[in-house]
């Protein structure tokens, strides 16, 4: 009977010769839109995501007080580069119309904190967040060379005093600031030149002193840290000073620069020449001012405040944009339950093996699983981030707070960044989700590898330590990506993790992330692939 | 030669072990195009086994199993190659009919006028936009037959799919296999119940702890099970059977007026009867059912007493029947 049969042939045309990558694809993402518990999951996430970030905002009220009540709260200076900054100290100055020079011995500098410091510095007037370069000594980290607030480097290393002294010169030509420093007064070293773009003719030069904020941290019972700090005070000498160029030449003016009081202290007496006793400010040691010696033409400053960009945390003056994307969290939670059934349901049902038998290659199914769970989760999250982002900035800034500004691309990084959290989430859920075959523990596992150590480290429950170390090994070092705030060597600030500061900057955090996903997915592909189902 | 090999499926030397369990032992079978191949055996026989192997989704420990000559695994296309329904209850319940039929097209390439072709050959016009979830036992084999269709391929594998049809669906179930492998398709159809496939296979191929104890048509099956008995049908059951047994035969009562003889030929029968005026309606030479067939070969070869009657018992042991199977892994 078998001899007499002609074996049938498949008669259905299909568009494609084979069951390939694109067929399983397209496959993966019929599967994930036909289930509308899914689709509204991916609605939920965005929804959660924005939502939280919006109850935060509108929750977060900045008020500052004044002797009659309170009051508007003054804006944060703004420096050339567009960044918040800090510009408050004491300067001794004059004005400079076109080149020229200033050159000044620094003989003492007391201040309690490395960062204090004192020295010469050419600066464009006397407002907060003006263009300026200076050369200075500090109490803690030797000479320096810094300008417009974010750039700093390194000089003569050591500290200053009597017996070792400091020469500090700086040197304008048009827009080119050049700093030098000397320990001996005729052997110079250059230490940097600053591009001051668009310093007009007439600048402030001059000497001037600053310490900042102390800051303390306190470990409590729960292992958390609190942050108390005050201002500080430093007290520079200098003497030897030498002013060249288009000086007025005469006078000598102190100024708090940024202070909450006092009017410009005039003084007198001729550059680098004995002249006339000058007392700045009220006199008191315990305030800012300056003094010169009418015998030595020595002055001695006082100075408090910083020149330094300003840094997130507890004595910061914003807040971080990323707080507007505080609901990245919740959103992830979501997304790592869709990433998970999107394989623990077929297994559950038995579906996969439906799945399996209709493509060749099981690494494959799992590879088209992963790209269309990270592309549902990248759109859904760089969706939800770019209203999120917007919206909170405006309600946190309604609310009277000030944001530390960001660059276009940051703010790109930012939204894109928080697309790609949510997409690597996804697939390393699917991966978890294959590995172990089982909704609820996969969900499990998948939450403590991401959220939690995110939670523990970011909201005080942790030390600073361990946190970092969290945020350094888990995939919650993914989370960087979202850190808008920058560090500064300059800036002693608390710079960890409940302040908005990563330990990886935000691509090396994201890696990390990347890293545990890709492990994930090879250690599920190789399961797959292995086992019966 | 190569066009008769596409539509067949050779197993050959297959071995699995599950834990203590020996699921596989030695199996080797042929499927051929053109006729519907039942696939039988007590629960834990290793059929679904079989399947799962070669379709790619249980490695065996030693031997082959070949689709068109060809691994599953090696089929660029599989679904045009073979149609399988192993588990008409795998669906994601929330995805409608169609949209389950849908995502497998897309995975071959094919599109959404292929879905609605085989919505219709399996008849769920009505049903296919509604969720899977809701849907009978009954309704899910017709979704699992549309979805083994979907490729058009020249093998198909159905693992129990009379489970939970209605007499409609079991009428449209034979038919559907028997048209299908007059196309010349190999269609292999597992049952645990032989009365199901007593009008619908044409070859049989029974396992019994993982191996094959018989591989035969059921023509011939039927006949050697059959024998040389005669069924006799009479009013006066007690008398005949003492006169029978007198002249030398095995006599066993089958039903209140019915007896089945073995050792004396029909003519011999009537002879005697008659000399002794012994009345009788009927005698012919006796047809076993399938069932009884299967019952003869398999009675060695079930594992567990229990199980079988269970699930030999009739439609009602349907469902502990997969499961047992399902414990057995």
């Amino acid at each position: 009977m078998s001899a007499t049969i002609t074996p049938y042939r498949s008669q259905v045309q299909a568009q494609a010769a084979r069951a390939g990558f694109p067929q399983l694809l397209r496959a993966e993402w019929t599967k994930f839109r036909t289930v509308r518990g899914w689709m509204v999951g991916l609605v939920v996430a965005a929804l959660a995501l924005v939502g939280v970030g919006v109850l935060s905002a509108l929750g977060s009220h900045r008020s500052c007080g004044g002797p009659n009540g309170s009051i508007t709260c003054p804006s944060v200076p703004v420096g050339p580069e567009g960044g918040m900054v800090t510009d408050r100290f004491y300067f001794v100055h004059q004005s400079l119309a076109g080149d020229g020079s200033i050159t000044a011995r620094i003989t003492g500098l007391s201040g309690k904190e490395p960062w204090s410091k004192a020295g010469v510095i050419v600066k464009n007037g006397t407002g907060q967040g003006s263009a300026y370069a200076a050369v200075l000594a500090t109490a803690g980290h030797g000479v320096r060379m810094q300008y417009d607030f974010t750039h700093d480097t390194a000089g003569l290393s050591g500290a200053v005093s009597a017996g070792s002294p400091r020469w500090l010169r700086l040197t304008r030509s048009g827009d080119t600031v050049t700093g030098y420093d000397s320990s001996d007064g005729s052997n110079w070293t250059l230490i940097g030149t600053a591009h001051l773009a668009g310093l007009p003719s007439t600048v402030q030069i001059g000497m001037f002193a600053t310490s900042p904020d102390a800051v303390q941290t306190t470990s409590s019972s729960f292992g958390s840290s609190s942050t108390t700090g005050g201002p500080t005070l430093a007290t520079a000498t200098f003497d030897q000073v030498g002013l060249q160029g288009g000086t007025s030449g005469a006078v000598w003016k102190g100024d708090e620069v940024g202070g909450a009081q006092g009017g410009p202290v005039v003084g007198s007496g001729g550059p680098g020449a004995a002249g006339s006793g000058a007392t700045g400010g009220n006199g008191s040691p315990t305030s800012e001012g300056f003094q010169q010696d009418q015998a030595t033409g020595a002055f001695s400053i006082r100075g408090s405040g910083d020149i330094a960009p300003s840094v997130g945390g507890p004595l910061g003056d914003g807040q971080a944009v990323e707080r507007s994307l505080v609901g990245t969290f919740a959103g992830l939670v979501v997304v790592i339950v869709l990433g998970t059934l999107f394989i623990t349901a077929e297994y559950r049902r038995g579906l996969i093996r439906t799945t399996l038998t209709a493509s060749q290659g099981r690494g494959r199914v799992l590879a088209a699983k992963a790209v269309v769970a990270a592309a549902v989760s990248f759109v859904t999250g760089v969706v939800a981030a770019a209203v999120a982002l917007p919206l909170c900035m405006h309600i946190l800034k309604a609310n009277g707070n000030a944001l530390y500004p960001i660059g276009l691309l940051t703010e790109v990084r930012l939204v894109v960044g928080t697309g790609a959290l949510l997409a690597v989430a996804a697939v390393l859920a699917l991966a978890v989700g294959t590995i172990l075959r089982r909704g609820a523990g996969a969900v499990t596992v998948v939450i403590a590898m991401i959220v939690l150590p995110y939670i523990l480290a970011t909201a005080s429950v942790l030390p600073a330590g361990p946190s970092e170390w969290l945020l350094r090994l888990t995939p919650a070092a993914g989370f960087a990506i979202q850190q808008s705030l920058k560090a500064f060597s300059q800036v002693a600030g608390v710079y960890t993790p409940t302040n908005g500061f990563f330990p990886l900057s935000p691509w090396a955090g994201f890696a990390v992330m990347c890293g545990w996903a890709a492990v994930a997915l090879a250690v599920a592909g190789y399961l797959l692939r292995r086992r019966d189902v | 030669m190569i066009s008769a090999m596409e539509a067949t499926i050779a197993v050959s030397g297959l071995r699995k072990r599950f834990g203590p369990t020996q699921a596989l032992d030695g199996l080797t079978f042929t499927v051929t195009p053109g006729q519907v191949t039942g696939f039988v055996g007590p629960n834990g026989a290793g059929k679904s086994t079989t399947m799962r192997v070669i379709l790619g989704l249980d490695a065996p420990d030693a031997g082959t199993a070949l689709i068109g000559g060809q691994q599953y695994r090696a089929l660029k296309r599989p679904l045009s190659h073979v149609g399988a329904l192993l588990d008409a209850a795998a669906l994601q319940p929330s995805r409608t009919a169609r949209n389950h039929l849908l995502w497998l097209a897309h995975s071959q390439g094919l599109g959404g006028k292929r879905v609605d072709e085989v919505v219709r050959l399996a008849g769920l016009e009505s049903a296919a936009r509604r969720r899977a979830g809701g849907y009978s036992l009954g309704m899910r084999q017709r979704l699992g037959i549309a979805a083994a269709m979907l490729g058009d391929p020249p093998v198909l594998m159905l693992d129990e799919p009379f489970n939970g049809l209605d007499p409609e669906g079991i009428v449209w179930m034979r038919g559907l296999l028997g048209s299908l492998a007059a196309q010349g398709r190999a269609v292999l159809v597992s049952s645990h119940l032989m009365s199901e496939l007593q009008d619908t296979a044409h070859h049989l191929l029974v396992l019994g702890r993982g191996r094959v104890i018989a591989d035969t048509s059921v023509r011939e099956l039927v006949a050697a099970a059959s024998g040389d008995r005669v069924t006799l049908r009479t009013s006066e059951r007690s008398t005949a059977m003492t006169l029978l047994a007198r002249a030398g035969a095995t006599v066993a009562a089958t039903d209140r007026d019915t007896l089945t003889v073995s050792g004396l030929a029909a003519e011999r029968i009537v002879e005697l009867l008659s000399a002794d005026g012994v009345p009788f309606s009927e005698v012919s030479a006796h047809r076993a059912t399938l069932e009884e067939a299967y019952m003869e070969l398999t009675r060695d070869a079930v594992e567990f007493r229990g199980a079988s009657s269970d699930g030999d018992g009739g439609g009602a042991g349907a469902g502990a029947g997969a499961s047992a199977e399902e414990v057995a892994r």
